[in-house]
Protein backbone atom coordinates (compact mmCIF):
# COMPACT_ATOMS: atom_id res chain seq x y z
CA UNK A 1 0.00 0.00 0.00
CA UNK A 2 1.02 3.44 -0.73
CA UNK A 3 1.53 5.82 2.47
CA UNK A 4 0.11 9.35 1.52
CA UNK A 5 1.17 10.53 4.56
CA UNK A 6 -2.68 11.21 5.61
CA UNK A 7 -3.62 10.46 8.97
CA UNK A 8 -6.40 11.17 11.44
CA UNK A 9 -6.08 14.32 13.42
CA UNK A 10 -8.37 16.44 15.70
CA UNK A 11 -10.10 18.86 14.06
CA UNK A 12 -8.43 21.92 14.73
CA UNK A 13 -11.56 23.89 14.22
CA UNK A 14 -13.39 25.66 17.28
CA UNK A 15 -16.77 24.15 17.85
CA UNK A 16 -18.66 26.89 19.85
CA UNK A 17 -21.73 24.34 19.95
CA UNK A 18 -20.20 21.94 21.94
CA UNK A 19 -17.30 24.21 23.77
CA UNK A 20 -18.22 24.03 27.31
CA UNK A 21 -17.71 27.10 28.91
CA UNK A 22 -18.99 26.13 32.50
CA UNK A 23 -15.56 27.02 34.11
CA UNK A 24 -15.55 30.59 32.46
CA UNK A 25 -18.99 31.08 33.90
CA UNK A 26 -17.76 29.89 37.26
CA UNK A 27 -14.88 32.13 37.38
CA UNK A 28 -17.08 34.93 36.36
CA UNK A 29 -18.96 34.39 39.48
CA UNK A 30 -15.84 34.42 41.67
CA UNK A 31 -14.25 37.17 39.23
CA UNK A 32 -16.79 39.66 37.24
CA UNK A 33 -14.63 41.62 35.99
CA UNK A 34 -13.07 38.50 33.45
CA UNK A 35 -15.84 39.33 31.44
CA UNK A 36 -14.72 42.69 29.99
CA UNK A 37 -11.76 41.68 28.82
CA UNK A 38 -10.52 43.77 25.74
CA UNK A 39 -7.56 41.47 24.48
CA UNK A 40 -5.44 43.80 24.18
CA UNK A 41 -2.59 41.83 25.54
CA UNK A 42 -1.25 44.40 28.10
CA UNK A 43 -1.08 41.86 30.56
CA UNK A 44 1.02 39.12 28.31
CA UNK A 45 3.41 42.13 27.13
CA UNK A 46 4.61 42.85 30.18
CA UNK A 47 4.13 39.52 31.77
CA UNK A 48 7.98 38.20 33.21
CA UNK A 49 6.44 34.36 32.99
CA UNK A 50 5.54 35.10 29.45
CA UNK A 51 8.75 34.86 27.17
CA UNK A 52 9.26 31.74 28.28
CA UNK A 53 6.60 29.58 29.38
CA UNK A 54 3.44 31.62 26.64
CA UNK A 55 1.41 32.76 29.62
CA UNK A 56 -0.37 35.29 28.87
CA UNK A 57 -4.01 36.67 30.96
CA UNK A 58 -5.21 37.30 27.57
CA UNK A 59 -5.07 33.77 26.83
CA UNK A 60 -6.31 32.37 29.66
CA UNK A 61 -9.79 34.65 29.51
CA UNK A 62 -9.99 33.31 25.72
CA UNK A 63 -9.10 30.14 26.00
CA UNK A 64 -11.72 29.27 29.09
CA UNK A 65 -14.46 31.24 26.72
CA UNK A 66 -13.46 28.92 23.87
CA UNK A 67 -13.93 26.00 26.18
CA UNK A 68 -10.03 25.29 26.41
CA UNK A 69 -7.82 23.54 29.45
CA UNK A 70 -5.77 26.47 30.00
CA UNK A 71 -4.02 24.93 33.12
CA UNK A 72 -0.73 24.54 31.27
CA UNK A 73 -0.24 28.30 30.65
CA UNK A 74 -1.51 28.88 34.43
CA UNK A 75 1.24 26.75 35.83
CA UNK A 76 4.34 29.37 35.14
CA UNK A 77 2.66 31.89 36.69
CA UNK A 78 4.37 33.56 39.95
CA UNK A 79 1.39 35.98 40.72
CA UNK A 80 3.62 38.86 40.76
CA UNK A 81 1.05 40.63 40.24
CA UNK A 82 2.39 42.94 37.03
CA UNK A 83 -0.80 42.32 34.96
CA UNK A 84 -3.04 43.90 37.17
CA UNK A 85 -0.77 47.34 37.17
CA UNK A 86 -1.33 47.48 33.64
CA UNK A 87 -4.98 45.94 32.70
CA UNK A 88 -6.71 49.34 31.22
CA UNK A 89 -10.09 47.93 31.86
CA UNK A 90 -9.13 47.93 35.83
CA UNK A 91 -9.31 44.22 36.06
CA UNK A 92 -7.79 42.08 39.15
CA UNK A 93 -5.99 39.88 37.10
CA UNK A 94 -4.17 38.15 39.84
CA UNK A 95 -7.10 37.50 41.74
CA UNK A 96 -8.48 35.75 38.41
CA UNK A 97 -5.46 33.77 38.29
CA UNK A 98 -6.21 32.77 41.88
CA UNK A 99 -9.77 31.94 41.74
CA UNK A 100 -9.41 30.43 38.27
CA UNK A 101 -6.29 28.16 40.16
CA UNK A 102 -8.58 26.73 42.96
CA UNK A 103 -11.01 25.93 40.48
CA UNK A 104 -8.93 23.38 39.24
CA UNK A 105 -8.28 22.18 42.48
CA UNK B 1 -31.25 96.63 19.29
CA UNK B 2 -30.24 92.79 18.88
CA UNK B 3 -30.74 90.54 21.06
CA UNK B 4 -27.17 89.24 22.75
CA UNK B 5 -26.15 85.60 22.86
CA UNK B 6 -23.37 84.48 25.11
CA UNK B 7 -21.00 81.87 23.68
CA UNK B 8 -19.06 80.69 26.12
CA UNK B 9 -15.39 79.64 23.95
CA UNK B 10 -13.99 80.30 20.37
CA UNK B 11 -13.07 77.12 19.13
CA UNK B 12 -14.27 76.50 15.84
CA UNK B 13 -18.09 75.58 17.63
CA UNK B 14 -18.47 78.97 18.89
CA UNK B 15 -17.75 80.60 15.92
CA UNK B 16 -19.44 78.70 13.50
CA UNK B 17 -22.57 79.26 15.78
CA UNK B 18 -21.74 83.04 16.25
CA UNK B 19 -21.48 83.49 12.51
CA UNK B 20 -25.42 81.28 12.13
CA UNK B 21 -26.41 83.60 15.18
CA UNK B 22 -25.32 87.02 12.95
CA UNK B 23 -26.70 85.27 9.95
CA UNK B 24 -30.36 84.96 11.67
CA UNK B 25 -30.01 88.80 13.17
CA UNK B 26 -28.30 88.26 16.72
CA UNK B 27 -25.37 89.82 18.33
CA UNK B 28 -23.35 86.79 19.22
CA UNK B 29 -20.54 87.27 22.22
CA UNK B 30 -17.74 85.26 22.35
CA UNK B 31 -15.56 84.68 25.80
CA UNK B 32 -12.53 83.10 24.44
CA UNK B 33 -9.76 82.56 27.44
CA UNK B 34 -6.58 82.07 25.04
CA UNK B 35 -5.48 84.73 23.07
CA UNK B 36 -6.51 83.40 19.44
CA UNK B 37 -9.90 82.60 18.08
CA UNK B 38 -10.07 78.38 16.26
CA UNK B 39 -9.53 76.65 19.63
CA UNK B 40 -7.92 73.18 19.35
CA UNK B 41 -8.33 73.55 15.44
CA UNK B 42 -5.86 76.56 15.41
CA UNK B 43 -3.06 73.79 16.47
CA UNK B 44 -3.99 71.40 13.70
CA UNK B 45 -1.66 71.12 10.46
CA UNK B 46 -4.46 69.35 7.37
CA UNK B 47 -7.60 68.03 8.25
CA UNK B 48 -8.79 64.71 7.64
CA UNK B 49 -10.08 63.39 5.41
CA UNK B 50 -9.56 65.79 2.52
CA UNK B 51 -6.07 67.22 4.61
CA UNK B 52 -7.03 70.52 3.73
CA UNK B 53 -5.54 72.95 6.13
CA UNK B 54 -7.01 73.69 9.19
CA UNK B 55 -5.91 77.24 9.35
CA UNK B 56 -7.71 77.83 5.97
CA UNK B 57 -11.04 76.57 8.05
CA UNK B 58 -10.36 78.68 10.78
CA UNK B 59 -9.46 82.12 8.91
CA UNK B 60 -12.72 81.58 6.73
CA UNK B 61 -14.64 81.49 10.30
CA UNK B 62 -12.84 84.18 11.86
CA UNK B 63 -13.73 86.00 8.49
CA UNK B 64 -17.25 85.55 8.74
CA UNK B 65 -17.61 86.50 12.58
CA UNK B 66 -15.91 90.22 12.25
CA UNK B 67 -19.42 91.48 13.21
CA UNK B 68 -19.69 89.19 16.44
CA UNK B 69 -18.27 90.99 19.85
CA UNK B 70 -15.44 88.57 20.76
CA UNK B 71 -13.60 89.05 24.51
CA UNK B 72 -9.96 87.09 24.32
CA UNK B 73 -8.08 86.42 27.03
CA UNK B 74 -11.47 86.84 29.08
CA UNK B 75 -12.81 83.89 31.42
CA UNK B 76 -16.03 83.76 32.79
CA UNK B 77 -16.23 84.67 36.44
CA UNK B 78 -19.90 83.70 37.50
CA UNK B 79 -23.22 82.52 35.56
CA UNK B 80 -26.60 83.55 37.40
CA UNK B 81 -30.23 83.10 36.66
CA UNK B 82 -32.74 85.07 36.07
CA UNK B 83 -36.12 84.78 35.78
CA UNK B 84 -36.01 84.83 32.22
CA UNK B 85 -32.79 83.94 31.37
CA UNK B 86 -28.65 84.66 32.89
CA UNK B 87 -26.41 87.65 33.61
CA UNK B 88 -22.53 86.22 32.45
CA UNK B 89 -20.11 87.89 34.63
CA UNK B 90 -17.19 88.83 33.11
CA UNK B 91 -13.03 88.50 34.09
CA UNK B 92 -12.96 92.12 32.34
CA UNK B 93 -15.59 93.28 34.70
CA UNK B 94 -18.63 92.94 32.02
CA UNK B 95 -21.37 91.72 32.47
CA UNK B 96 -23.77 90.97 30.11
CA UNK B 97 -27.12 89.81 30.08
CA UNK B 98 -29.07 87.32 28.02
CA UNK B 99 -31.90 84.55 27.42
CA UNK B 100 -29.39 82.36 25.90
CA UNK B 101 -26.27 81.25 26.53
CA UNK B 102 -24.03 78.21 24.40
CA UNK B 103 -21.87 76.34 25.92
CA UNK B 104 -18.95 75.55 23.47
CA UNK B 105 -15.94 75.08 25.66
CA UNK B 106 -14.90 72.15 24.16
CA UNK B 107 -12.12 69.28 25.53
CA UNK B 108 -8.79 68.88 26.74
CA UNK B 109 -5.71 66.70 25.19
CA UNK B 110 -5.30 64.02 28.56
CA UNK B 111 -1.93 64.82 29.92
CA UNK B 112 0.45 62.10 28.35
CA UNK B 113 2.55 62.53 31.11
CA UNK B 114 0.25 60.61 33.56
CA UNK B 115 1.09 57.60 31.76
CA UNK B 116 4.53 57.38 33.16
CA UNK B 117 5.04 53.92 31.30
CA UNK B 118 5.09 55.77 28.29
CA UNK B 119 7.95 58.16 29.23
CA UNK B 120 6.22 61.32 28.02
CA UNK B 121 8.09 64.22 29.73
CA UNK B 122 10.78 61.36 30.33
CA UNK B 123 12.46 60.24 27.48
CA UNK B 124 14.07 62.22 24.99
CA UNK B 125 11.84 60.96 21.91
CA UNK B 126 8.07 60.44 23.31
CA UNK B 127 5.79 63.16 21.68
CA UNK B 128 2.01 63.18 21.38
CA UNK B 129 -0.22 63.60 18.42
CA UNK B 130 -0.53 67.52 19.19
CA UNK B 131 3.11 68.36 19.66
CA UNK B 132 3.30 66.36 15.96
CA UNK B 133 0.80 68.88 14.65
CA UNK B 134 2.72 71.60 15.83
CA UNK B 135 5.79 70.57 14.36
CA UNK B 136 3.96 69.77 10.83
CA UNK B 137 3.11 73.67 11.23
CA UNK B 138 6.70 74.46 11.00
CA UNK B 139 7.44 74.35 15.11
CA UNK B 140 10.99 73.42 15.93
CA UNK B 141 11.04 70.16 17.65
CA UNK B 142 14.37 68.29 19.27
CA UNK B 143 12.78 65.28 19.90
CA UNK B 144 12.26 64.23 16.20
CA UNK B 145 15.86 63.36 14.94
CA UNK B 146 16.71 63.93 11.38
CA UNK B 147 16.42 60.38 9.83
CA UNK B 148 14.50 58.19 12.33
CA UNK B 149 14.92 54.30 11.08
CA UNK B 150 11.22 53.52 12.95
CA UNK B 151 8.43 55.23 14.32
CA UNK B 152 5.62 54.02 16.65
CA UNK B 153 2.43 55.41 17.35
CA UNK B 154 0.22 54.83 20.61
CA UNK B 155 -3.06 54.62 20.05
CA UNK B 156 -5.45 55.08 23.34
CA UNK B 157 -3.30 57.27 25.42
CA UNK B 158 -5.83 58.16 27.93
CA UNK B 159 -8.80 56.88 26.51
CA UNK B 160 -10.73 53.65 26.63
CA UNK B 161 -8.35 53.37 30.10
CA UNK B 162 -10.37 53.26 33.16
CA UNK B 163 -6.89 53.95 35.27
CA UNK B 164 -6.81 57.10 33.74
CA UNK B 165 -10.24 58.09 34.48
CA UNK B 166 -11.35 57.57 30.90
CA UNK B 167 -13.56 54.61 29.70
CA UNK B 168 -14.55 56.66 26.47
CA UNK B 169 -12.94 56.46 23.08
CA UNK B 170 -11.61 59.82 21.69
CA UNK B 171 -12.95 58.46 18.22
CA UNK B 172 -10.68 60.80 16.40
CA UNK B 173 -7.58 59.42 17.50
CA UNK B 174 -7.36 56.31 14.77
CA UNK B 175 -8.26 58.21 11.68
CA UNK B 176 -4.96 61.13 13.56
CA UNK B 177 -2.60 58.10 14.01
CA UNK B 178 -3.14 56.46 10.58
CA UNK B 179 -3.20 60.14 8.82
CA UNK B 180 -0.13 61.53 10.63
CA UNK B 181 1.56 57.91 9.86
CA UNK B 182 1.02 58.56 6.35
CA UNK B 183 2.55 62.11 6.69
CA UNK B 184 5.38 60.96 8.56
CA UNK B 185 6.01 58.03 5.80
CA UNK B 186 6.17 61.14 3.21
CA UNK B 187 8.80 62.91 5.13
CA UNK B 188 11.10 59.68 6.02
CA UNK B 189 10.15 57.38 3.28
CA UNK B 190 12.99 54.85 4.85
CA UNK B 191 11.93 54.62 7.88
CA UNK B 192 9.50 51.97 9.26
CA UNK B 193 6.09 52.85 11.30
CA UNK B 194 4.26 50.60 12.89
CA UNK B 195 0.52 51.68 14.50
CA UNK B 196 -0.03 49.45 17.75
CA UNK B 197 -3.96 49.43 18.40
CA UNK B 198 -6.57 47.20 20.19
CA UNK B 199 -9.13 48.11 17.70
CA UNK B 200 -9.06 50.44 14.29
CA UNK B 201 -12.01 52.96 14.52
CA UNK B 202 -12.01 53.96 11.52
CA UNK B 203 -15.52 55.29 11.16
CA UNK B 204 -15.82 57.99 8.61
CA UNK B 205 -16.85 59.15 5.52
CA UNK B 206 -13.67 58.13 3.55
CA UNK B 207 -11.73 57.05 6.89
CA UNK B 208 -10.95 53.53 5.52
CA UNK B 209 -9.63 54.75 2.41
CA UNK B 210 -7.04 56.00 4.48
CA UNK B 211 -6.35 52.95 5.92
CA UNK B 212 -5.95 50.83 2.76
CA UNK B 213 -3.67 53.82 1.06
CA UNK B 214 -1.17 53.62 4.38
CA UNK B 215 -1.03 49.69 4.09
CA UNK B 216 -0.69 49.50 0.26
CA UNK B 217 1.18 52.81 -0.78
CA UNK B 218 3.02 53.49 2.74
CA UNK B 219 3.76 50.35 4.02
CA UNK B 220 2.77 51.23 7.50
CA UNK B 221 2.78 48.19 9.67
CA UNK B 222 -0.40 47.44 12.10
CA UNK B 223 0.49 45.85 15.56
CA UNK B 224 -2.93 44.45 17.47
CA UNK B 225 -1.51 45.01 20.93
CA UNK B 226 -1.41 47.96 23.69
CA UNK B 227 2.23 49.16 24.22
CA UNK B 228 2.27 48.19 28.08
CA UNK B 229 5.56 49.68 28.78
CA UNK B 230 8.47 52.34 26.99
CA UNK B 231 12.30 51.64 28.22
CA UNK B 232 15.61 53.78 26.56
CA UNK B 233 18.34 51.52 25.46
CA UNK B 234 22.44 53.03 26.08
CA UNK B 235 22.38 54.50 22.57
CA UNK B 236 19.35 56.81 23.73
CA UNK B 237 16.31 54.74 21.18
CA UNK B 238 13.21 53.52 23.00
CA UNK B 239 12.36 49.72 23.78
CA UNK B 240 8.86 49.27 23.20
CA UNK B 241 6.69 46.61 24.68
CA UNK B 242 3.40 45.11 23.30
CA UNK B 243 2.13 41.78 23.01
CA UNK B 244 1.54 41.11 19.25
CA UNK B 245 -1.88 39.48 19.92
CA UNK B 246 -2.47 38.42 16.56
CA UNK B 247 0.70 36.12 16.78
CA UNK B 248 0.10 35.63 20.69
CA UNK B 249 3.74 35.85 21.23
CA UNK B 250 5.11 39.19 22.97
CA UNK B 251 7.07 42.12 20.63
CA UNK B 252 9.70 44.16 21.45
CA UNK B 253 10.86 46.85 18.74
CA UNK B 254 13.36 49.62 18.66
CA UNK B 255 12.14 52.94 17.73
CA UNK B 256 13.78 56.53 17.21
CA UNK B 257 10.40 58.17 17.91
CA UNK B 258 7.27 57.07 19.95
CA UNK B 259 3.58 59.42 19.42
CA UNK B 260 1.46 59.13 21.69
CA UNK B 261 -2.37 59.60 20.58
CA UNK B 262 -3.91 61.14 23.45
CA UNK B 263 -7.42 61.07 24.21
CA UNK B 264 -10.32 63.75 23.94
CA UNK B 265 -10.94 64.24 27.45
CA UNK B 266 -13.38 66.45 29.39
CA UNK B 267 -12.35 70.58 29.73
CA UNK B 268 -12.74 70.31 34.22
CA UNK B 269 -13.12 73.99 34.28
CA UNK B 270 -16.60 73.55 33.04
CA UNK B 271 -17.97 71.77 36.40
CA UNK B 272 -17.16 75.14 37.89
CA UNK B 273 -20.29 77.25 36.08
CA UNK B 274 -22.14 73.94 35.34
CA UNK B 275 -22.45 73.28 39.22
CA UNK B 276 -23.62 77.31 39.87
CA UNK B 277 -26.39 77.40 37.51
CA UNK B 278 -27.05 73.11 37.74
CA UNK B 279 -26.18 71.74 34.50
CA UNK B 280 -25.42 68.21 34.32
CA UNK B 281 -22.41 66.54 34.33
CA UNK B 282 -22.34 63.43 32.51
CA UNK B 283 -20.44 60.04 33.65
CA UNK B 284 -17.32 61.08 31.61
CA UNK B 285 -17.29 64.19 32.89
CA UNK B 286 -18.27 66.01 29.53
CA UNK B 287 -21.56 68.22 29.68
CA UNK B 288 -24.41 66.11 29.62
CA UNK B 289 -26.59 66.59 26.72
CA UNK B 290 -30.67 66.78 27.55
CA UNK B 291 -30.63 63.52 25.31
CA UNK B 292 -27.83 62.39 22.78
CA UNK B 293 -30.40 61.13 20.10
CA UNK B 294 -32.55 64.29 18.94
CA UNK B 295 -31.00 66.45 21.76
CA UNK B 296 -27.41 67.00 21.59
CA UNK B 297 -27.53 70.78 21.70
CA UNK B 298 -29.52 71.24 24.98
CA UNK B 299 -28.55 71.10 28.40
CA UNK B 300 -31.09 70.20 31.06
CA UNK B 301 -31.62 74.22 31.64
CA UNK B 302 -33.88 76.71 29.86
CA UNK B 303 -32.03 78.85 27.70
CA UNK B 304 -28.72 77.37 28.41
CA UNK B 305 -27.52 75.17 24.57
CA UNK B 306 -24.48 73.42 24.21
CA UNK B 307 -22.27 72.55 20.73
CA UNK B 308 -19.62 70.89 19.96
CA UNK B 309 -16.49 68.87 22.01
CA UNK B 310 -17.68 70.07 25.05
CA UNK B 311 -20.39 67.43 25.13
CA UNK B 312 -18.01 64.73 23.95
CA UNK B 313 -15.41 63.98 21.43
CA UNK B 314 -16.63 65.49 18.06
CA UNK B 315 -14.80 65.66 15.11
CA UNK B 316 -14.59 69.06 12.92
CA UNK B 317 -17.51 68.57 10.46
CA UNK B 318 -19.77 67.17 13.56
CA UNK B 319 -18.59 70.29 16.01
CA UNK B 320 -19.50 72.31 12.82
CA UNK B 321 -23.27 71.04 11.94
CA UNK B 322 -23.97 70.81 15.90
CA UNK B 323 -22.96 74.61 15.76
CA UNK B 324 -25.47 75.63 12.77
CA UNK B 325 -28.14 73.09 14.65
CA UNK B 326 -27.70 75.14 17.98
CA UNK B 327 -27.78 78.35 16.52
CA UNK B 328 -31.11 77.44 15.08
CA UNK B 329 -32.58 75.65 18.25
CA UNK B 330 -31.47 78.79 20.26
CA UNK B 331 -33.11 81.44 16.99
CA UNK B 332 -36.22 78.59 18.00
CA UNK B 333 -36.61 78.93 21.38
CA UNK B 334 -35.53 82.81 21.60
CA UNK B 335 -39.10 83.16 18.79
CA UNK B 336 -40.90 81.19 22.09
CA UNK B 337 -41.79 78.47 19.62
C1 LIG C 1 -4.66 65.52 17.60
C2 LIG C 1 -6.02 65.81 17.06
C3 LIG C 1 -6.20 65.99 15.69
C4 LIG C 1 -7.47 66.22 15.15
N1 LIG C 1 -7.60 66.30 13.80
C5 LIG C 1 -8.86 66.38 13.27
C6 LIG C 1 -9.05 66.33 11.84
O1 LIG C 1 -8.06 66.29 11.07
N2 LIG C 1 -10.33 66.34 11.35
C7 LIG C 1 -11.42 66.38 12.18
O2 LIG C 1 -12.56 66.32 11.70
N3 LIG C 1 -11.27 66.46 13.55
C8 LIG C 1 -10.02 66.48 14.10
N4 LIG C 1 -9.87 66.55 15.46
C9 LIG C 1 -11.05 66.89 16.31
C10 LIG C 1 -11.18 68.44 16.49
O3 LIG C 1 -10.03 68.94 17.14
C11 LIG C 1 -12.44 68.80 17.28
O4 LIG C 1 -13.56 68.33 16.59
C12 LIG C 1 -12.62 70.29 17.48
O5 LIG C 1 -11.47 70.87 18.08
C13 LIG C 1 -13.83 70.62 18.37
O6 LIG C 1 -14.01 72.01 18.42
P1 LIG C 1 -14.65 72.76 19.68
O7 LIG C 1 -14.78 74.18 19.30
O8 LIG C 1 -15.87 72.03 20.11
O9 LIG C 1 -13.60 72.58 20.87
P2 LIG C 1 -12.12 73.19 21.07
O10 LIG C 1 -11.32 73.08 19.84
O11 LIG C 1 -11.60 72.51 22.30
O12 LIG C 1 -12.37 74.74 21.40
C14 LIG C 1 -12.90 75.17 22.64
C15 LIG C 1 -12.52 76.60 22.90
O13 LIG C 1 -13.12 77.05 24.12
C16 LIG C 1 -12.17 77.74 24.91
N5 LIG C 1 -12.59 77.61 26.32
C17 LIG C 1 -12.63 76.46 27.04
N6 LIG C 1 -13.09 76.70 28.29
C18 LIG C 1 -13.34 78.04 28.36
C19 LIG C 1 -13.83 78.89 29.39
N7 LIG C 1 -14.15 78.41 30.59
N8 LIG C 1 -13.96 80.21 29.12
C20 LIG C 1 -13.63 80.70 27.89
N9 LIG C 1 -13.17 79.94 26.87
C21 LIG C 1 -13.02 78.61 27.10
C22 LIG C 1 -10.86 77.07 24.57
O14 LIG C 1 -9.76 77.90 24.87
C23 LIG C 1 -11.02 76.80 23.07
O15 LIG C 1 -10.60 77.91 22.32
C24 LIG C 1 -8.60 66.31 16.01
C25 LIG C 1 -8.42 66.16 17.40
C26 LIG C 1 -7.17 65.87 17.92
C27 LIG C 1 -7.02 65.66 19.40
S1 LIG D 1 0.78 37.63 37.97
FE1 LIG D 1 1.28 35.89 36.63
S2 LIG D 1 0.36 36.43 34.66
FE2 LIG D 1 0.45 38.31 35.88
S3 LIG D 1 2.38 39.29 35.27
FE3 LIG D 1 2.81 38.05 37.10
S4 LIG D 1 3.49 36.08 36.27
FE4 LIG D 1 2.48 37.14 34.60
S1 LIG E 1 -4.61 43.71 30.12
FE1 LIG E 1 -6.71 43.36 30.87
S2 LIG E 1 -8.03 43.89 29.11
FE2 LIG E 1 -5.95 43.66 28.32
S3 LIG E 1 -5.87 41.53 27.63
FE3 LIG E 1 -5.08 41.55 29.72
S4 LIG E 1 -6.84 41.13 31.03
FE4 LIG E 1 -7.64 41.67 29.00
S1 LIG F 1 -10.28 56.34 18.18
FE1 LIG F 1 -8.88 54.63 18.18
S2 LIG F 1 -7.04 55.42 19.23
FE2 LIG F 1 -8.73 56.80 19.74
S3 LIG F 1 -9.51 56.00 21.68
FE3 LIG F 1 -10.78 55.12 20.01
S4 LIG F 1 -9.81 53.16 19.56
FE4 LIG F 1 -8.32 54.36 20.75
Amino acid sequence: MMDFGFKLSKSATIDLDRAGTERYEKLCALSPDARTCMACGSCSATCTAASFSGMSVRKVILGLQRGQDVRPLLSACMLCGKCTLVCPRGINTRRLILNLSKSYD
Amino acid sequence: MKENVVIIGGGIAGMEAARQLLLLGYTPIIVEKKDHLGGHVARWHKLFPDMAPAGDLVRRLSEAISEANIFLETRITSINRLSNGYVVMLSNGVSIPCRAVLGASGFRLFDASKKEEYGYGVYNHVITNSDLEAWFNGAEDPRIVADPKAVGFVHCVGSRDLKAGNSQCSKVCCMTAVKQAIELKERFPDARIYCFYMDLRLFGKKYEDFYINAQQEYGIQFIRGRVSEVGETAEERLQVKAEDTLSGKPLKVQLDLLVLMSGMVCNPEVAEFARTIRLDVDSDGFLKSLDNVGGINRSNQPGFFYAGACTGTKTVPETLAEARAAALDIHRYLLGK
